[in-house]
């Protein structure tokens, strides 16, 4: 159990998807404009990487490794169904959301469907595999590593709300600040990367 | 007869004028993916630690892009509308898995160097973007020429920062060594360069360093083309 709390604080502060491996950016910088729209982003996205992690690791472990179902090596179709697995699932997320709660959908309203793109879904799955987790942390994996990003938009959204009544030099202002902030909000997330969880 | 308009429509599809010509170039200046769209910034972050990597990566992105946007621009008249996502993206991972194992047989090194980022040109919005906003409503020769031009213009700005990164933060460039001292250095201090003084600076290798130097790439692309200043 302290392994699998280890795994979900590990992901969502020390090696965290957006500020440490600058994954999911796209959508990371385009959707921080406002703290209510980012945080609508991060939640969809936690739900979304908590659904696709495990989904992934059984196709991953049961049908393309060696040792499941099929006895052959199928690794090189990964990409392929990862992708397709996380396009449906977001599909059928939003379907099952907007049938049965109406108001968490409209909360989420068009961030589902950016999702997919979203590089943070797909370069979690790949990291999981590359980092050979078993099922129960596969899940930590995904609800922390949502849950890092979930912090991250919402951090760089209220400093871009701020900022909005700065002087800044007019080629700097929106997109060019926006890349310097998350650089600085980078380099402050380094300063927890040399702790070792297992020490305490 | 027949025979002649054959060969003037084959022409025609095949053209090279002013607009095929825009279609090239718009994405390196006025409409670039990086630094105007802001589409595929993760992997510009990432693989630009070393030139090279950030060179193979961008012949990547290109093919991809172009042969994408060939691909489903041909097939547009019968991609149904509700299924076009998903339709788009297998195409995509079609072509990025024949990337990967062309990588693996050939370039292992280099395979594992760029590890999950091949894969994510998959997600990468430059492909995808095109691929919604063009490839879907024109014809397949322009289409190729816009996913050639937008890949280009990527690959650009991705080996402008390399270049940046790699000779500020290891003082080489492609491998080969530029300012800084070379470990012969250590064992006979007259090998020096005329650029000896300089000591690596390691941040430039680590990730923020990317976004400081896309961010002063923007701040210098806007405060040269004006027009693309934006207010708000």
């Amino acid at each position: 159990m302290a392994d699998l709390a280890n795994i979900f604080i590990k992901s969502a502060f020390i090696e965290n998807l957006a500020l440490s491996y600058f994954l999911g950016m796209c959508s990371f910088l385009a959707v921080s404009k406002s703290v209510k729209t980012a945080f609508g982003l991060g939640l969809a996205v936690i739900f979304v990487l908590g659904i696709t992690m495990p989904i992934n690791w059984c196709i991953n472990t049961y049908l393309l490794s060696e040792t499941g179902i099929l006895g052959q090596d199928f690794t090189f179709l990964r990409l392929i169904l990862f992708i397709a697995v996380i396009a449906s699932m977001v599909q059928l997320v939003e379907m099952v959301v907007e049938k049965f709660s109406p108001s968490l959908y409209n909360a989420l309203g068009i961030f589902l469907p950016l999702i997919t793109v979203n590089c943070a879904i797909l370069g979690g799955s790949l990291f999981m595999v590359s980092k050979e987790y078993n099922f129960a942390e596969s899940v930590s994996f995904g609800l922390g590593g949502g849950f890092g990003w979930f912090v991250a938009i919402v951090a760089i959204a209220a400093i871009r709300e701020k900022i909005k009544y700065s002087a800044v030099p007019p080629a700097l202002r929106g997109l060019g600040m926006a890349f310097m902030l998350t650089g600085l909000m980078g380099l402050a997330f380094m300063g927890l990367m040399g702790i070792d969880l297992a020490s305490f | 007869m027949a025979e002649t308009t054959a060969v003037a429509q084959k022409e025609a599809a095949f053209s090279f004028g002013k607009k095929e010509r825009k279609l090239l170039t718009d994405p390196l200046n006025d409409n670039n993916p990086i630094t105007v769209q802001v589409l595929g910034i993760c992997s510009a972050l990432a693989v630009t630690t070393l030139f090279n990597k950030a060179l193979v990566m961008s012949i990547a992105v290109v093919f991809v892009c172009a042969f994408s946007s060939l691909i489903t621009s041909m097939l547009r008249t019968s991609i149904p509308k509700q299924v076009r996502m998903i339709v788009q993206l297998v195409i995509i991972a079609f072509l990025v898995t024949v990337v990967e194992m062309v990588l693996k047989a050939f370039a292992y090194p280099m395979y594992k160097d760029l590890s999950v980022f091949i894969g994510l040109i998959i997600t990468n919005c430059i492909v995808m973007g095109r691929l919604e906003a063009f490839a879907m409503a024109n014809a397949p020769w322009k289409s190729f020429l816009d996913g050639v031009g937008n890949g280009v213009g990527y690959g650009i700005i991705l080996l402008i920062v390399a270049a940046i990164r790699e000779i500020f933060g290891k003082g080489s460039i492609g491998g080969f060594k530029i300012i800084g001292n070379t470990e012969e250095f250590l064992i006979n201090t007259e090998t020096s360069t005329i650029f000896g003084w300089y000591e690596p600076n390691n941040l430039m290798v680590l990730f923020p360093s990317a976004m400081f130097v896309i961010g002063g790439l923007i701040w210098a692309h806007r405060a040269w083309n004006k027009k693309l200043v934006d207010i708000s």
